[in-house]
């Protein structure tokens, strides 16, 4: 693994930005899709060199942060059963849902743990064989085929005490409804390019003629980013709208075949909300009817949960790229990473905890050594 | 501490126990062993002082006694909690030694005495006990420390992690040494002992299960003979801080809140090891705000930054130091960072541990 200094060469990173300086000749918005993207465009200071032309939006694609509340406190009243084991990646720990987060039913007694990949919960399932073991399964495409190898293992190897809470969302779809919305303000996508190193790119040019935006498949280090940025800049000035790839290292047209077929086998598309922007029809997947025995909601019968979002909380606006996250009054006042009103503030992946953790200094002189 | 040590630390002699069955049939801890009886007496006799070796220093008193050294008295304490017990470059024994050392050492005090208490839970094997001894014992005299008095508890099984350690302290300062996180100045040099984030990985890299390529061991070690070279060079230190849990980024933050400074990083410049780099990328995790357990930021004023810079590159510990950043002030309390490419970032307090990252 020597990607990681090249990746962020900052003589190569500046020949990147003269050029955008040089190109930019009218004022363009465009959104990046994905939270890794934005968490880099932060964490690098990416869109304080950019010209004042480009303004980037972050866009919805921090999974943590469009999981609906809903599901959160699903996940609660799940975790805090007795005889459960409930697992989930480590961000989702912290993510409020409407009185308590996971942490502290942790701390009251539920069994939670982190895991780095779902298969870990089926083995634990497998070694808890008295106990039900639950896997957190939100995302994107990009973390679907994982969740999806072990419930179709799950169902192969008999494991029955294991079940996966499902709420997958889906890009294109989101593309869509930004595209949709009366106040969309959106020139130009960078595309998430781990979600189409999966899925491929054939969604995209559907989106792009629709829309008439250009769409260009992004990766997630700095001169990734950059180049991205460079390619829908010239064809926002050359009044282009076609999909580019920018990311072939990883990403094919054909995206990966085998985890695609493990998708269609294991998930079907349905409606989902999505926190912040509401309900997206066909925007994600649940388990599919030959694997509908490990849906944990079933299980655990909390299918009837429902929770309604806050109204004080402007993450919508945020997730839609209506508004920066600073321009929300309750901007690192009422809300901040340690009590976060919305998920944007949670996750390091989140455009407001993004802001919040690198960006304070907005307004502030900085000097440097 | 090295391997030989920790396989010869396992050979703790069983056969001069003189405690009853079940014992040794079964060597591990069993509530009698905190009771105060005679099986808390064998357990300090037979496997806590012999581990311990030259570094114990036990009459066996309620309290220990000691001389009274000259000058102004440091004092510190500090608990273990860590999981897994036994980790690439060292275990709980070696944390619990060297933290306190360390903590001493950041006021610019000499070390000289250790507590040791330990919580056991019950069934945690004897062996693992003593190998934890000697480890302290180990580590105990690298650091020129005596390990003074101590206790034992034992709690129900399922009630702790093997075992807990609390270590305090005492140290003497010599005179003229003032240092603390209120002398951070505007203008003043941060300086970095050596490659930062390689505790926390190693630990990370146990615990998960994570494989990064290479062993990265931990960089836990006594900071206090480093610290005495950087004190002979008669530099005006102003701040030390071992930057453990939270990391850079915590301690450079409570400096900066302190002192009323605010503190500028040059991200290039921060030595982070590929290994760790390649890790922290992995998880979702930012080298800043990962533990160390060897290393020290200094803040010393720019014009003996250099003749310190090169005394500690000098010194074993040291030999990777370089500048990372400097006291301004522009932006007080906070710490900037100025990314590879030339943006900016605050470098936040973290808020409880990093989270990795889902994707």
């Amino acid at each position: 693994m020597k990607y990681l200094d090249e990746f962020s060469n900052p003589e190569l990173a500046k020949r990147l930005l003269d050029s955008i300086h040089e190109i930019a000749t009218r004022r363009w918005a465009i959104m990046e899709v994905c939270g890794g993207q934005t968490h880099t465009i932060i964490r690098h200071g990416i869109d304080q060199l950019l010209p004042d032309e480009v303004e980037m939006i972050h866009g919805p694609g921090c999974p943590v942060c469009v999981t609906p509340l809903e599901i959160i406190d699903k996940a609660l009243a799940i975790a805090a059963m007795p005889g459960v084991i409930f697992c989930s990646f480590g961000d989702m720990l912290r993510v409020p849902g409407s009185s308590q987060d996971l942490f502290r039913i942790k701390s009251a007694g539920g069994d939670v743990r982190v895991v780095y990949s779902p298969l870990d919960a089926l083995t634990l399932a497998r070694e808890n064989p008295d106990k039900q073991v639950v896997f957190f399964g939100i995302g994107f495409e990009t973390t679907a085929p994982a969740n999806a190898m072990t419930v179709y293992q799950a169902k192969r190897l008999g494991i029955g005490n294991f079940s996966l809470l499902v709420s997958h969302v889906l890009v294109p779809p989101a593309i869509a409804a930004i595209m949709e919305s009366p106040e969309c303000r959106v020139q130009g996508f960078l595309a998430a390019g781990h979600v189409c190193s999966v899925m491929g790119t054939a969604e995209y040019p559907m989106l792009a003629e629709k829309y008439r935006v250009p769409i260009v498949v992004t990766g997630f280090e700095p001169l990734d980013i950059l180049a991205g940025i460079r390619r829908t800049v010239m064809q926002l000035e050359a009044g282009s709208h076609v999909v580019e790839n920018a990311y072939p290292r990883a990403v094919t047209d054909q995206g990966n075949e085998p985890a695609r077929a493990m998708l269609r086998d294991v998930f079907e598309v349905t409606d989902r909300t999505w926190r912040g922007i509401g309900m997206i029809p066909r925007s994600g997947w649940r388990l599919s009817e030959a694997y509908r025995d490990f849906d944990a909601e079933a299980r655990f019968n909390v299918a009837g949960m429902h929770t309604d979002e806050s109204s004080l909380c402007r993450s919508g606006e945020v997730l839609q790229g209506l508004i920066k996250p600073h321009e929300c009054a309750a901007f690192g006042k009422e809300c901040t990473p340690r009590n976060p009103l919305g998920a944007t503030m949670v996750s390091s992946e989140g455009a407001c905890a993004a802001y919040y953790l690198y960006r304070r200094l907005e307004l502030t002189a900085v000097s440097h050594v | 501490m090295s391997e030989t040590d920790l396989e010869s630390a396992t050979s703790i002699d069983m056969s001069t126990w003189t405690c009853p069955v079940p014992l040794r049939d079964s060597p591990t801890i069993v509530m009698g062993h905190g009771g105060g009886g005679a099986m808390s007496g064998e357990l300090i006799e037979h496997l806590f002082l012999p581990g311990f070796g030259p570094a114990a220093r036990a009459e066996m008193g309620d309290s220990a006694v000691l001389a009274r050294p000259g000058g102004r008295l440091a004092f510190s304490t500090d608990s273990f909690v860590v999981r897994p017990l036994f980790f690439p470059g060292g275990s709980i024994g070696d944390l619990a030694v060297n933290g306190t050392v360390n903590d001493l050492a950041m006021s610019g005090a000499r070390p000289l005495y250790l507590s040791t208490s330990f919580i056991l839970e019950e069934g945690t094997p004897l062996a693992d006990i003593g190998r934890i001894a000697q480890a302290m014992g180990v580590a105990a005299t690298a650091a020129g420390v005596q390990l003074v008095t101590g206790d034992t508890k034992v709690v129900d099984a399922g009630h702790g992690d093997g075992v807990y350690v609390n270590t305090a302290g005492i140290g003497v300062l010599d005179d003229g040494v003032d240092i603390r996180p209120a002398r951070a100045a505007v203008g003043d040099v941060v300086i970095v002992s050596g490659a930062i984030g390689v505790h926390g990985v190693a630990i990370m890299s146990c615990r998960e299960g994570l494989q990064f390529g290479t062993t990265i061991a931990s960089d836990c070690a006594a900071l206090n003979g480093l610290v005495a070279d950087m004190i002979a060079t008669g530099a005006d230190i102003h701040v030390l801080r071992d930057p453990t849990r939270g990391g850079v980024a915590a301690s450079l933050n409570e400096i900066a809140r302190i002192a009323g400074v605010g503190v500028s990083l040059v991200e290039r410049d921060l030595p982070i090891p590929e290994a760790v780099a390649n890790a922290c990328s992995l998880l979702g995790l930012d080298p800043l705000y990962v533990a160390n357990e060897g290393k020290l930021i200094a803040i010393v004023p720019a014009q003996d930054s250099e003749r310190l810079l090169a005394a500690m590159q000098n010194s074993e510990l040291g030999k990777e130091a370089a500048i990372i950043g400097r006291c301004v002030a522009e932006h007080p309390r906070m710490v900037v960072a100025r990314t590879g490419l030339g943006g900016n970032r605050v470098v936040d307090l973290p808020i409880g541990e990093q989270l990795p990252r889902i994707c």
